[in-house]
């Protein structure tokens, strides 16, 4: 067994942070807000949708001290350990001046009201300090994660695009200190599994997780808390003991064996984004309309499998590209293809006591193609209406060789479209055939009407996903998809 | 600092009208240090609200066991209609149809029933779970779809605007449309939630922080539910976080409970709803179906048109009887109909009783004159924008509005003509019929619609503002007006005009915290009014400064009265100049009051209800915007590639301000008819209540080019503050441009042969849906 610390430290813009006595709970915004008085943070939602109190975490990672926007309304201070917070009031230079990125804001106008201010300040700044020059695209994506009513937002773009004129990035604080909080936070990492009170426990690593979890199946695993904080935010729900798993290294490694990608359940949208990007760049842009930047820093890759939505947006094409889950229960491992794992509406695979630790993603062999595209009401940080994965190969005489379509948002769990492919498989790939086959979702698919979509329109959509796929096969000029191409 | 630069008198004041400042909270905002009600240092012993609400959307409390509620950790009290010691009704115009928590008959799913006072807020919120209710159903209606605009309920008293003969004229015209259309409603989704602090005073006084549009509104509503005189009540708001309408009359819920229980309990009492009950329990804008029959002739001019507003009001009037007024007010937009009829029907729903959004009903009045339009120039298969410019508003006749308000200031022409040419309306119309020609699955559309805006509230009274100006013997000066600050930099204006009138640098004016103790009697922070009637107060307050100490120094220094000159930080008495400090120190020594109250109110403007005649409005305001978008066929989806604005905020007081008021409400306007959506379940239960489900624009759906412009030459007809106008509304119906690129879009699957029909919110299922009718229609018709 490891050893055992009780209590949890931080650092807290400058200040060291030790916590004993901490629900398992407690959000980050409260604890700032209402504990410490730091009333720069706002809450806007409590559901990590509006970014109002976006503040950045400073964690060791695969490349170092690396500093991520996140909704503090719904990450727990459990998840905190050796982690530095910084906030708005951080921002101001000990003479009282304004940081670039505030300054670039007040001389542009990117203020009304003011509410959400400090939160597209702070995604700025973490966006400032990644790329000193961002492009327009890269702007619009920092800030997916944050609402703001008043400005129509263009005054706050051309602020973004300005704060490179204010200031540099290498004179910024949390720069120049950057090797001595690393030292601190290594310091930190001492090996130990956090435990307080039975309540909160953070566990000392994958194996340490395994035994806590066999020995307390009811306790809730955290990851990313993109759920778990609104199970706690909206609906009051107990979570205790709560077992925080976040920050386990072993569980945040990609590696590839054998033309098999192994992705730790642990692994973050946005380190997914980076590294899925590169070897199966359709992943890379699906995952970036996932949630807003805030959410896709903290939510993982596992979490989104394990909590079994029929609108989780990565479960269709991993169950496209045919991909596995790797499930632990103590010591024993199991593996089972990803679709078996989804086995009706709230209900997974999945034994007390057991987690998933891995994905096992195939790589496309060559002449794969894989299409995954989402239809959402609003383009960016929206909930799926119906999202379709399509992994196909064409055969040398243009027939359909093999085919796997997997839905989301059309049934109770992520499901495949078996009839679509029967209906593909062997034929030649042209539009006849496809306009035959999509008319089999209707066999395959009973989706519901919600507030995100009627039934005949996810259906409508869905069919007509497959011709788009199609059309961008044999594209010519005119464009099949719109695109917000903004200028790089 | 150059020593010489500093000895040179300046030519300007720093931050006089018509400069470009930046929002006085602005470096308060970048950096949290603006506070919000939720951000002021509690008193010791704070307690916490939170409501219960109601889990039928009609029928009547059986029972209501609350003791476990009592028993939860934490709990003081748990507030029922029992405890409401004056008038349990913040009905805004006095109709008592609206319970700050109802005794036993439910109207919507959401209604407060109770509200638990606890140690803390979660707790409070914790303890809300465990109430045991027994409801006895009733039917409810929740859409009005199926409602009967003559015959079903109402919840005030419906308008009718008549000017000659509609019925007739549509008879005998040649050609006659006739349809029907759905305008959705929206949520105000200000970032900072409703939040009211109730402070307990010493005979039975309270003081209440309450985010707030309407601070005089929500002092009387606690007095009367208190049952004290409004002495007794003093409300205070620095700033909101957004307002937008929703927080005309909506804050009286809290503001009254958190006073209730305040008084009640004898300490401190918060209510900051979470964003789900805030969005639950307080009203929205209204939606409509709007019904119209037009005739008109073979050039697409319109000969009569004859106009049903049917309007979900939800179960109460609240300020339903206005805005549906209003959109009758808009139904012409800026077009002359030689024969009209309008009427409203404010329906009750068992929903939300909804209220006051930017336009308040105005921009569903504009959709309907623009459906009109657009269906005219279908029927005639001719360019929606040529029909537009047919039917304008004349100068010297054709300018009678269908409320007999003769048409003073209309600029509408010369707006649309410059912005059609600047943005290459024709060129950019031919490029897109010949993309789409080619182009199997996007399409793209252009629509160019223009924006008449009636400024004044229609209630005339409302008219009037009040502000308090102190000069302090150190020359700086203390401003405070009725108006309040929610972000449209309103504080900041009137600070410019008083800075402007004594010439003296911005710096020098401190506008602090709207409180009815200052200014009292006050009129919300709506109808775009701010600046218009809270700059002419205050201004007015400062001449009577400047007036008596024209007079001191006339006076004393044996001067006539035109040798007393306000120059830029200074004061020229015959050949002597002074600071402004050192004028203003004689001033004192010399037993001058240095205070004063100001007061305006608008002229001309008379409205008779009862004859649908009248000048409701002192002026209008305009713009335009032209809009072009792609839409993905095979989806719905669609981007927003252009729009380009040109607008009149007449003689600007502050350009850059009204630059962000005009792309905020675009913005705001293009949510309204595009992504924002609510939808009610099958129980009534409103689904859309957070962010996760209620969606406003993003970053991303800006347009990707966005060209925006203040008109350079037009300025008020009529001698208001500076001869401005007001900027808050009037550019949010130029959103109305992106609904029908849009259609046009649509329209363009078909040939533009067949109408869209495509109803507001266009969502992507709206557009895709409209796509799919049209190509079936198109393949029967073929």
């Amino acid at each position: 067994m490891p050893a055992i610390r009780q209590h949890l430290r931080f650092i807290l813009n400058g200040e060291d942070v030790s916590l004993s006595d901490v629900a398992p709970d407690a959000t980050l915004l409260d604890f700032l807000r209402i504990k410490r008085s730091l009333k720069g943070t706002k809450e806007g939602c409590a559901e990590g949708d509006c970014g109002a109190c976006t503040v950045l975490v400073g964690r060791l990672g695969r490349d170092g001290l690396v500093y991520e926007s996140v909704n503090a309304c719904i990450r727990f201070v459990g998840s905190l350990d050796a982690t530095h917070v910084v906030t708005v009031e951080h921002l101001r230079g000990a003479n009282g001046a304004l940081h670039p990125v505030q300054q670039a804001m007040v001389d542009c106008h990117g203020s009304q009201c003011g509410f959400c201010t400090p939160g597209f300040v702070m995604s700025l700044y973490a966006l400032w300090m990644r790329h000193a020059r961002p492009s327009l695209a890269a702007i619009e994506e920092a800030l997916q994660g944050n609402l703001c009513r008043c400005t129509g937002y263009e005054a706050i773009i051309r602020a973004a695009q300005a704060i490179a004129s204010y200031g540099e990035a290498g004179n910024d604080p949390l720069v120049v200190e950057r090797a001595a909080i690393t030292e601190r936070l290594r310091v930190w990492r001492d090996g130990a599994r956090i435990d307080c009170g039975g309540r909160l426990i953070v566990p000392a690593s994958v194996d340490d997780l395994a035994a806590i979890f066999a020995e307390n199946p009811k306790a809730t695993l955290v990851a990313g808390s993109t759920d778990v904080g609104l199970w706690v935010t909206k609906y009051m729900r107990p979570i205790e003991p709560a077992v925080f798993i976040g920050a386990l290294d072993e569980m945040k490694r990609v590696e590839t064996h054998d033309g098999v990608l192994r992705i730790g359940a642990g692994v973050t949208y946005s380190d997914a984004r980076k590294i899925l990007g590169e070897k199966i760049p359709e992943l890379g842009k699906l995952i970036a309309r996932i949630g807003g930047e805030q959410v896709r820093n903290m939510g993982t890759l596992g979490g989104n499998i394990a909590n079994g939505s029929p609108i989780g947006d990565m479960p269709p094409p991993l169950i496209a590209l045919d991909a596995r889950v790797l499930l632990r229960k103590g010591s024993e491992r199991r593996e089972l293809p990803l679709e078996d794992f989804f086995l009706a509406y709230g209900k997974q695979d999945r034994q007390p006591g057991e987690f998933v630790e891995a994905i096992h993603v195939p790589l496309p062999a060559p002449g794969t193609r894989l299409a995954v595209h989402k239809v959402t009401k609003r383009r960016d940080e929206d909930i799926t209406a119906t999202l379709g994965a399509f992994a196909f190969r064409l055969d040398t005489e243009n027939r359909v060789a093999a085919i796997r379509i997997a839905c989301g948002g059309m049934a109770g769990t992520p499901k495949r479209a078996l009839g679509v492919e029967q209906a593909l498989l062997g034929q030649r790939w042209c539009e006849d055939a496809v306009l035959a086959a999509m008319e089999r979702y209707a066999d395959d698919f009973t989706p519901l009407s919600d507030m995100r979509a009627s039934a005949e329109y996810r259906m409508l959509a869905a069919r007509n996903l497959l011709m788009r796929v199609y059309l961008e096969s044999v594209s010519g000029k005119a464009p099949v998809t719109i695109a917000r191409d903004v200028a790089a | 600092m150059n020593k010489h630069a500093s000895d040179l008198k300046p030519e300007k004041i720093v931050g006089g009208v018509a400069t470009d400042q930046r929002h006085e909270s602005a470096h308060k905002h970048v950096s949290g240090t603006a506070v919000y009600i939720d951000d002021i240092p509690e008193p010791a012993g704070t307690l916490h609200g939170c409501l219960g609400l109601s889990t039928v959307a009609h029928g009547r409390i059986r029972a209501m066991d609350l003791s476990a509620v009592r028993a939860a950790p934490g709990v003081v009290a748990v507030l029922t209609a029992a405890d409401v010691p004056g008038e349990n009704d913040i009905s805004p115009t006095g109709r008592h149809d609206e319970p700050i928590l109802t005794d036993e008959l439910v109207q919507f799913f959401g209604q407060p029933v109770f509200c638990v006072i606890a140690e803390t807020r979660d707790q409070a919120r914790r303890a809300t779970l465990k109430a045991e209710m027994t409801y006895e159903e009733l039917s409810f209606t929740v859409d009005i779809g199926a409602l009967d605009p003559l015959n079903d309920k109402l919840v005030t008293p419906p308008l009718t605007l008549k000017r000659g003969e509609a019925g007739e004229a549509i008879r005998q015209s040649p050609h006659r449309i006739k349809g029907r259309m759905r305008v959705g409603g929206q949520d105000h989704f200000y970032l900072e939630g409703h939040i009211a602090m109730a402070i307990p005073g010493e005979d039975g006084d309270v003081a209440v922080h309450s985010s707030t549009q309407h601070p005089s509104e929500v002092q009387h509503m606690v007095s009367h539910a208190l049952g004290v005189p409004s002495h007794a009540v003093t409300v205070e708001v620095r700033r909101m976080g957004g307002g937008f309408g929703g927080k005309e009359t909506q804050s009286n819920l809290f503001a009254a409970l958190a006073a209730i229980a305040a008084r009640k309990l004898g300490r401190a009492v918060k209510i900051r709803p979470d964003r789900d009950d805030d969005m639950k329990a307080t009203g929205k804008r209204h939606d409509f179906l709007i019904s119209y029959e037009a005739g008109f002739d073979d050039d697409g001019a319109v000969q009569g048109v004859d106009f049903t507003f049917a309007a979900r009001c939800g179960y109460s009037s609240d300020l339903s009887g206005p805005v549906t007024d209003r959109a009758l007010f808009h139904c012409d937009n800026t077009y002359f109909w030689p024969a009209v009829r309008a009427q409203s029907a404010p329906l009750y729903t068992n929903t939300v009783s909804n209220t006051a959004f930017r336009g308040f009903g105005g921009p569903q009045g504009m959709v309907g004159a623009e459906r009109v339009i657009e269906e005219v120039a279908f029927a005639l298969g001719k360019d929606p924008l040529e029909i537009r410019k047919r039917n304008f508003y004349s100068t010297t006749t054709r300018n009678v509005t269908p409320y007999h308000q003769t048409v003073e200031d209309n600029i509408i022409e010369r707006l649309v003509s410059e912005l059609e040419a600047d943005a290459e309306y024709w060129r950019r119309r031919r490029t897109i019929q010949a993309f789409n020609a080619n182009s199997r699955v996007v399409k793209r559309g252009l629509a160019l619609t223009p924006v008449k805006f009636g400024i004044s509230f229609t209630a005339t009274h409302y008219n009037q503002a009040g502000a308090l100006v102190h000069v302090y013997t150190d020359g700086s000066v203390h401003l405070n007006h009725g108006g309040t600050e929610m972000g449209q930099g309103l504080y900041l204006k009137v600070a410019q005009v008083v800075a402007e009138e004594f010439q003296i640098d911005l710096s020098n004016v401190k506008v602090t915290a709207t409180s009815t103790g200052k200014v009292p009697n006050t009129s919300a922070t709506a109808a775009s009014s701010g600046s218009d009637l809270n700059g002419m107060a205050a201004q007015n307050a400062a001449q009577q400064i400047k007036a008596r100490l024209v007079d001191f120094a006339a006076e004393k220094f044996s001067v006539p009265a035109d040798q007393v000159v306000f120059l830029p930080n200074r004061v020229r008495v015959g050949n002597q100049e002074f600071t402004f400090a050192d004028f203003v120190r004689q001033a004192y020594m010399a037993r001058v009051q240095l205070s004063a109250a100001g007061f305006y109110k608008t002229p001309k403007i008379h409205w008779d209800r009862d004859k649908g005649q009248g000048r409701p409005f002192y002026y209008f305001a305009y713009g335009a915007a032209c809009s072009e978008v792609s839409i993905d066929t095979l989806t719905g989806e669609y981007v927003v590639e252009r729009v380009d604005v040109l607008h009149d905020a007449g003689r600007s007081l502050n350009r850059a301000i009204d630059l962000g008021q005009i792309e905020g409400g675009f913005v705001q306007g293009m949510g309204w008819l595009t992504t924002e959506e609510l939808w009610w379940d099958e129980r009534g239960r409103l689904r859309t209540h957070a962010p996760s489900t209620y969606k406003i624009p993003l970053a991303s759906d800006r347009p990707k080019i966005f060209n925006v412009k203040l008109a350079e030459w037009p300025e008020n007809a009529e001698p208001s503050i500076h001869r401005s106008k007001a900027v808050g509304e009037p550019p949010f119906p130029l959103a109305i441009s992106v609904l029908h690129a849009l259609s046009d879009a649509v329209a363009s699957v078909a040939d533009h042969r067949i109408f869209p029909d495509l109803d507001a919110p266009a969502t992507p299922e709206r557009v895709l849906m409209a796509v799919e009718r049209l190509k079936r229609k198109a393949k029967s018709l073929a």
